[in-house]
């Protein structure tokens, strides 16, 4: 699908143009004529609504930077001023720290999807792959962007986190010491994070040019699995896919605007709109919701090496998740018993997710502890043992039969009526 | 295919490993300056020491002070809380290393050890958990003496739940070690200089 193209210039501006840089012909075979499967839902949308994020967080964010002073005796302030006297920051502010969560909750329902439907498996492991690392870039980015506004919160929010390095043996001290540039968050601390959390978008934009592109050679997976086989089984992504990602653009756009507008501050903490202030900790200090799961596994271990070593560990299975599913069908539409631990697995991130939400004492510790260990069962045991011992369904011959067969169905289920 | 006959293969993979070696070196040697330069400057590091004076900390108070960017807890114990933490048997404890910037090194974690002699009464140690570095609370947690109806002496980090006992031990929670007594001395008899 990445072959020679095709593409013949009529216009003689198009023949002059495409002999010196075929920018057109690129375009066309990439976006508009590119074959795409023709039966894809609406979660395949949300990699289209997670492009038009980074473009919308860049963008708002540079916007920002032109009002924000990175230093701990004026952020926190200019963050004020930002909202209260800039024209229209109230909103711009608001785009940016609630488009942080907009983009978590898109990016999640991105990776069931790819986790439900097999999209790691072969020939797209490098794809899932490059995911995962647009993922941590994502979660770094967004931790050093809370820290900016010095809040309690993000003060010590940065504290504990970056503590997390201090467990590594022997290094560990001298690597805190070095990321925050004394010993203890600081001036220093704020203003690198400042200039890495400018920085780490537009490498993320460069990892999504690669996702992209990985993307491009096997091409889509689809809600069957089943690879494209013929002509017959794709529709060109312009006019069909361009409209249905626009579409649920427009809907996406409006629950956006409707934190924004409505619910500015709900996806946040009350405390952050107190000064950063180093000899105080909140009484209850919990991360932002989208790491609320790896923060539930992170204090579900007594131990504190042993805990940073899950927490990460958590994030980097998903690394060879492409091998431990030893299932050589794709979707799990296919798949009766993965189904139901599908459902299961995701139950229990979003329960790690209220857990890590709760104090850490008497049984929010004991569920926490439950399902962590489900968490890493998932994928140690059961997805290697379920593809050896399940028996799927059996698989359309090809994604033009499957659509066919679905219609035909309802056909015949109109009949009655006549 | 003359030239080629004259090629010594040995000398030309010296050639290709010394020009590597000395690329890694001089990459190596670029790289640090940009790496050491997030590393604590002199301006931080100037800060290292300050002189508090403790005439005003009467018994059973507390307070906090501020260090290379760190609170630092001085607290004036009551006589039952040096009591209580004398009481407690080294092998009760989590961590039996003194933590201890004031007396010799790996020395057990006595009352003795975590404070200058003379002056046991001062307790003296950083505010910052060894979890995961949250301030713990005074007058809280479980091992916190109880008179009446008020806690005195014991901490407890409010973040992922530590205990520490009247001498700052860590005695129940996540936490590894006991709150480190920082390097002070007394400079008079009421006065102390902390770095």
């Amino acid at each position: 699908m990445s072959g020679p193209s095709n593409y013949q210039p009529t216009s003689s501006f198009g023949k002059w143009m495409h002999e010196r840089l075929p920018v057109y012909a690129l375009l066309k075979d990439t976006v508009l004529d590119f074959p795409t499967p023709k039966n894809l839902n609406y979660f395949w949308t949300f990699g289209g609504i997670l492009t038009l994020m980074l473009v919308a967080q860049i963008l708002t964010g540079i916007i920002l930077v032109m009002h924000y002073t990175p230093h701990v005796d004026m952020a926190f302030e200019s963050k004020e001023h930002i909202i209260r006297n800039v024209n229209g920051g109230w909103m711009i502010q608001k785009f940016h720290e609630v488009g942080a969560s907009m983009f978590f909750i898109a990016v999640y329902i991105h990776m069931f999807r790819g986790m439900y439907y097999g999209s790691y498996k072969a020939p797209r492991e490098v794809l899932w792959m490059i995911g995962v690392i647009i993922y941590l870039i994502m979660m770094a980015t967004a931790f050093m962007g809370y820290v900016l506004p010095w809040g309690q919160m993000s003060f010590w929010g940065a504290k504990v986190i970056t503590n997390l390095f201090s467990a590594i043996p022997f290094v560990g001290e001298s690597i805190t010491t070095w990321l925050w540039g004394g010993y203890s968050v600081d001036n220093p601390t704020l203003s690198r994070f400042f200039s890495l959390h400018y920085l780490m978008p537009f490498m993320l934009a460069g990892v999504v040019g690669l996702h992209i592109w990985a993307l491009h050679v096997p091409g889509n997976n689809n809600p069957t699995g089943v690879s494209v086989k013929s002509g017959q089984d794709t529709i060109p992504f312009h006019p069909y896919y361009t409209a249905k990602d626009g579409f649920v653009i427009a809907v996406f756009m409006l629950f956006f605007c409707f934190w924004v507008f409505y619910r500015p501050d709900y996806l946040g903490h009350a405390i952050n709109y107190e000064q950063a202030n180093p000899l105080v900790t909140p009484a209850h200090i919990v991360p932002e919701w989208y790491y609320l799961p790896f923060y539930a596994i992170l204090r579900a271990i007594p131990d504190k090496l042993g805990g940073v070593i899950a927490m990460f560990g958590s994030i980097l299975i998903l690394f060879v998740l492409p091998w431990l599913d030893t299932s050589r069908v794709r979707s799990g539409n296919y798949r009766p018993i993965f189904k139901g631990f599908f459902i299961v697995f995701a139950i229990v991130c979003v329960a790690l997710g209220y857990l890590g939400s709760k104090p850490a004492e008497g049984a929010y510790v004991v569920w926490s502890r439950i399902l962590t260990a489900y968490y890493f069962i998932h994928f140690l045991v059961i997805l290697p043992v379920l593809g050896l011992v399940e028996n799927p369904k059996a698989l359309p011959a090809s994604i033009a039969d499957a659509v066919l067969s679905k219609n035909k169905n309802k056909q015949y289920a109109l009949q009655p009526a006549e | 295919m003359s030239t080629a006959d004259h090629v010594d293969a040995s000398k030309r993979d010296f050639l290709y490993i010394a020009t590597g070696a000395v690329g890694a070196v001089g990459a190596a040697m670029t790289v640090w300056p940009l790496i050491n330069q997030m590393n604590p400057d002199a301006s931080v590091k100037a800060l290292a020491t300050v002189e508090i004076d403790l005439a005003a900390v009467a018994e059973g108070q507390e307070i906090k002070v501020f260090w290379r960017g760190n609170p630092v807890i001085i607290r004036n114990r009551t006589a039952k809380e040096i009591e209580a933490a004398k009481a407690v048997k080294i092998d009760e404890l989590k961590d039996s290393d003194a933590r201890s910037q004031v007396s010799k090194e790996g020395g057990a974690a006595t009352d003795e050890n975590r404070t200058v002699k003379d002056h046991e009464n001062f307790l003296v140690m950083m505010g910052v958990c060894t979890h995961l570095g949250c301030v713990p609370i005074g007058g809280e947690g479980e091992f916190a003496l109880v008179e009446g109806s008020v806690k005195t002496g014991g901490w407890y980090c409010p973040c992922h739940g530590s205990h520490y006992d009247t001498a700052g031990r860590i005695r129940k929670g996540p936490a590894p070690e006991n709150l480190p007594v920082p390097p002070y001395a007394f400079i008079s008899d009421t006065k102390i200089r902390i770095g």
